[in-house]
């Protein structure tokens, strides 16, 4: 591209090709159901069969919403727009740079990747998805298939609801669990 | 529990077990106007520009922010700056940005800092390398500032992000930031929202210049129920010059000074406009000081720390006593 950022080795923020609407309802198809759950266990018991699959993941969604392929997808809690492809990785809404027109702080030619998901949750009635605590990223799962964690339970608690009394919401996925 | 801010000489003595309560803590808990500035360490290892900084402020302020490598540029490190900021009698509020350490690192120097009895923290994102000194720099951003809000919670809680347990957790109080200008203007309040339940108990804004929009987002606040468990301290700094004007509309991300101000600034011949800048700021403090539900003012007065008690004293906020030396309790 002619006009480039200054640098293009940082995540740029990506407009969905889909729209929000749409993708929402493409979520519902491949909710987690028997057939998925077979299909991601014999994809992770075939390497070969796991490795196409997710080349195909990763091609599909890279086109469609700038995937990075962090392997816990935020999705359907953004509008369907990318966090990942936010310059900061942020998880949990737009940093405090954007400028007054909305646009991205590192790449100023782009639009802020938060204002997007914004604007498509509020529009399909989604908005208080992004009232949602973002867990930590699990750095452990870049490159591999979301789809296929999502259908084996693993994207479970990904997010938590912000509630502030008693209990606090837990940074940790699973107290019980918790290494000692 | 111990007093607020130690008396000068006593930097690095472990005094209570980690993060002794302070002077911050105790003004936003007695309801009182509450005043906090900032220190910005320099890009050497100068002692003295920290030390110089803090006794201007000292008395004046319930404790002032030391910044962690401010606009992405290399600077003494916070903690030190925290360290040096209390010998000369400030208490201080160590900033700690997402930028340049991943999970292991934040969590390692927020339990340094309550080991070194910091009694306050402040988690924030922090400016991308791309506007710093070394932009070729690997960006970590491995949490958000959210995130970061609530592993200073899950610290004092008692556990690591991991879940193991802390034997002696840390006590400091949770700060963080939040930009009411930027877009997407109706999701600012509910992002401080997140941070709160997060575990933020208070927050310093970007600088206030539009005072109307301040004011909504505060309401805005109140609505949500946040001014009751979160100290807001508005934002507020001089603009001393055309030049610094120009700097904070077109360099730095996330200002906002609406036209009116520039206007005001431009219509001053050019020996007034320092004067004017600091007229502007004394006005806004006495401004955001009537919207219901703001708790005081952290002022950035960057370069300019000697002009904070002048402004301050116009402004008609007194200096905060007993605060250099230690002798009030929480």
């Amino acid at each position: 591209m002619p006009s480039e950022s200054p640098a293009s080795g940082w995540p740029r923020p990506t407009r969905p090709r889909l729209s929000a609407r749409f993708a929402y309802g493409l979520h519902a198809l491949v909710a987690p159901r028997p057939f998925y759950r077979w299909l991601a266990a014999q994809l992770e018991r075939h390497p070969l069969l796991g490795r196409w699959f997710t080349a195909g993941e990763r091609i599909t969604k890279e086109q469609i919403f700038g995937c990075q392929m962090c392997g816990q997808c935020a999705l359907p809690a953004t509008g369907y727009a990318c966090p990942m492809t936010c310059p900061k990785q942020l998880r949990n809404g737009p940093c405090g740079g954007v400028s007054p027109t909305g646009q991205c702080e590192v790449h100023p030619e782009m639009r802020c990747v938060w204002v997007v998901a914004f604007e498509r949750s509020e529009k399909a009635g989604r908005g208080r998805d992004l009232d949602l605590l973002q867990r930590p990223v699990d750095r452990r799962e870049l490159g591999r298939s979301s789809w296929v964690n999502y259908w084996q339970g693993r994207d479970e608690g990904l997010w938590v609801a912000a509630t502030s009394a008693d209990p606090a919401p837990l940074l940790y996925r699973d107290p019980a669990g918790a290494v000692q | 529990m111990t007093g607020p801010a130690p008396a000068a000489g006593q930097a690095g003595s472990p005094d209570g077990q980690a993060g002794t309560p302070g002077g911050l803590r105790a003004a936003i808990a007695s309801g009182r106007f509450v005043v906090t500035a900032e220190i910005g360490p320099p890009r050497d290892a100068n002692p003295e520009a920290i030390t110089r900084k803090a006794r201007v402020l000292s008395g004046w302020v319930d404790a002032a922010n030391v910044t962690d490598c401010q606009g992405a540029k290399v600077k003494l490190s916070s903690l030190a700056g925290c360290v040096l900021a209390r010998a000369a009698g400030v208490e201080p509020v160590m900033q700690l940005t997402c930028r340049d350490r991943n999970r292991i690192a934040l969590q390692s120097d927020l339990l340094g800092a309550a080991a070194l009895g910091i009694p306050n923290v402040l988690l924030l994102t922090g400016d991308h390398p791309r506007f710093g000194d070394h932009p070729e720099a690997k960006p970590v951003f491995d949490l958000d500032g959210v995130q970061l809000t609530w592993t200073a919670r899950t610290l004092r809680d008692g556990a690591l992000i991991s879940g193991q347990r802390l034997e002696h957790p840390p006590g400091w109080l949770i700060g963080t930031v939040e930009n009411p200008f930027a877009p997407p203007a109706s999701y600012r309040a509910r992002r401080l929202a997140k941070k709160v339940a997060a575990g933020a108990e208070f927050v310093q804004t970007q600088y206030v210049f539009d005072v109307e929009k301040f004011a909504a987002w505060m309401a805005e606040l109140g609505d949500l129920g946040i001014t009751e468990r979160c100290a807001v301290l508005a934002g507020i700094g001089p603009i001393r010059s055309l030049r610094v004007l120009d700097i904070l509309r077109n360099e730095v991300p996330g200002i906002y000074v609406p036209d009116d101000v520039v206007r005001r600034l431009h219509g001053v011949p050019a020996d007034q406009v320092a004067d004017e800048g600091i007229t502007l700021c004394v006005e806004t403090i006495q401004q955001v000081t009537q919207i219901p539900g703001v708790r005081g003012v952290h002022l950035m007065a960057f370069g300019f720390e000697r002009g904070v008690p002048d402004i301050l004293e116009r402004a008609g906020v007194g200096p905060r006593a007993g605060l250099a030396h230690a002798q009030e309790g929480p």
